[in-house]
């Protein structure tokens, strides 16, 4: 099968890394970073590409750009792993448009364009026959959106909890093993390269909360939006807090919850059990759901990372071209 | 005894019952709450293992007319029902919340009394750390409250609070389903 590849940032390049190194039956026919682009329509050697972005930090030509590869190269799917812009969901959102209105399926791990404009691209895919995924939106490695659409298939899901934000529960984690300030744990968290300069979007919930948004729309299809959560953040606890909660034998955690039985969606820091399966170490990510036939069911994993949500992408195309190609 | 008086002439009491472990045991004694006038509010129905006799321990809350209650002893010792405790654990449920920020500057006891005089849920424990003067305190709070509903109205009554007060209320993930 053959795939464009939009973005060569940390994500972009474990895809790429990936495609390389496991013998998938992906070939790279288009590849484009923020400065530069390449097309070659019998397959682009990656190593070569890779090193070239390396080298100088670019893949290919000047003046070839992401929508010049969406527009032009021939591919059977587009995987779009540009910047998440939460606001506008651009420029991704174009480049997906561009390529369901080609009939090209579209794996992405942009969260802007889907927790946006999830049913008007649900339904430009379904017009032109073909799929928009987009697991690696949602906790990184974990498969929540194959294990809801197969695994869980004709269950009623009731609720869902989770830990949707690695940086948060690192933060948690070390505030409460070893007593640490929020102030000590988020600047430890930056050393890690767990958190950006700007942690406004971690800590306060945003991120956790755009993904709820795309989980409630996937599972419930409700047209949910990044308003209609109540959302508190970490960033106002104190290390007495946790260990107030410590002496109880609980812990806290940043919880993302959904319940449409009342009507709620909401994140915010919440008092658990330390024996709980949402109390996840370090960055983890972890997801309960509620479910009529299947009951409770936890799903425990990493949230982010380079190889990581590969996994995650190159699941998607590996079901598309399982679903649509190879019986064209 | 512990006896709370509430509206409409009823009184409420809780109390802890041992019996036979038979079959028909616990309804035999369920029944002449009723017969009395009386409505149950909660049954906590628990075995206990390392007991040698079989008996069964049965905590009951109720609610009956007043003038009631010696009636309704009575009725229960005849039929061999012993007793053990009446009207002490009238507070069933128990909720931990951490409450962050100027809990003092904010007036802690008119906190702690909004919840304590709503006659169905008191503040049973507080744990508090105060860092500096003009730093945010931190602080545990543990409330009883008779039902799961006067639990939701307690908590409520927190939350609204701790809005008005500028204070953050860390509320347990509930049990889930």
């Amino acid at each position: 099968m053959k795939v464009a590849l939009v973005g060569l940032g940390s994500v972009g390049r474990g895809v790429a890394e990936v495609i390389l190194k496991k013998d998938l039956g992906l070939t790279i026919t288009g590849i484009a970073d923020s400065k530069s682009g390449l097309i070659n329509n019998s397959g682009i050697d990656i190593a070569e590409v890779l090193a070239a972005k390396k080298k100088n930090g670019q893949c290919g030509k000047p003046g070839v750009t992401a929508a010049d590869i969406v527009a032009k190269a021939e591919y059977d799917a587009l995987i779009e792993v540009t910047p998440t812009n939460a606001l506008s969901g651009e420029p991704a959102t174009g480049y997906i448009r561009a390529a369901l209105n080609r009939k090209k399926h579209v794996v992405t791990s942009n969260k802007g364009p889907v927790a946006l404009y999830y049913k008007e691209l649900r339904a430009l895919a379904q017009k032109n026959g073909v799929a928009f995924r987009y697991e690696a939106t949602v906790a990184g490695a974990i498969p929540i959106m194959h294990t809801l659409e197969h695994g869980l298939a004709g269950n009623e899901i009731l609720a869902l909890y989770g830990v949707l934000n690695g940086t948060c529960n690192f933060i948690l984690t070390r505030m409460a093993d070893e007593g640490l300030t929020y102030e000590q744990a988020l600047m430890e968290a930056r050393e890690m390269g767990y958190a950006e300069a700007d942690p406004t979007y971690d800590v306060q919930g945003i991120d956790a909360a755009i993904k709820l948004v795309i989980l409630a729309n996937t599972i419930w299809g409700n047209s949910a939006k990044l308003e209609d959560v109540e959302r508190t953040g970490i960033d106002l606890l104190t290390a007495d807090a946790l260990r107030l909660a410590e002496e109880e034998g609980c812990t806290i955690r940043l919880i993302a919850e959904a319940i449409p039985r009342k009507n709620l969606m909401r994140v915010s820091p919440r008092i658990l059990e330390k024996s709980h399966p949402l109390v996840t170490q370090g960055t983890l990510n972890a997801l309960t759901l509620e479910t009529d036939m299947a009951k409770e069911i936890t799903l425990i994993g990493r949230g982010a990372g380079s190889v990581e949500t590969a996994s995650a992408i190159i699941g998607d195309l590996l079901y598309i071209r399982e679903r649509y190609v190879q019986r064209a | 005894m512990a006896i709370y008086y509430l509206k409409g002439g009823y009184v409420q009491v809780s109390m802890k019952l041992e019996m036979k472990d038979s079959p028909g045991q616990l309804v035999a004694a369920l029944k002449p709450i009723s017969d009395v006038g009386g409505n149950i509010i909660a049954v906590i129905h628990q075995r206990e293992p390392d007991q040698d006799k079989k008996t069964l321990n049965v905590q009951i809350v109720l609610e009956l007319p007043e003038g009631r209650l010696d009636n309704l002893i009575a009725i229960l010792k005849g039929q061999g029902i012993h007793i053990q405790r009446i009207g002490k654990e009238r507070l069933l449920y128990k909720r931990t919340v951490i409450i962050i920020g100027h809990l003092m500057h904010t007036d802690l006891s008119d906190t702690v009394g909004q919840i304590d005089s709503t006659g169905f849920a008191e503040v049973c424990e507080l744990s508090m750390s105060m860092p500096a003067i003009n730093e945010r305190s931190s602080s545990r709070i543990t409330i009883k409250a008779l039902s799961k509903d006067d639990m939701e109205s307690a908590l409520a009554i927190l939350r609204k609070i701790s809005q008005q007060k500028s204070l953050l209320m860390i509320e347990p993930l509930e049990d889930i389903a």
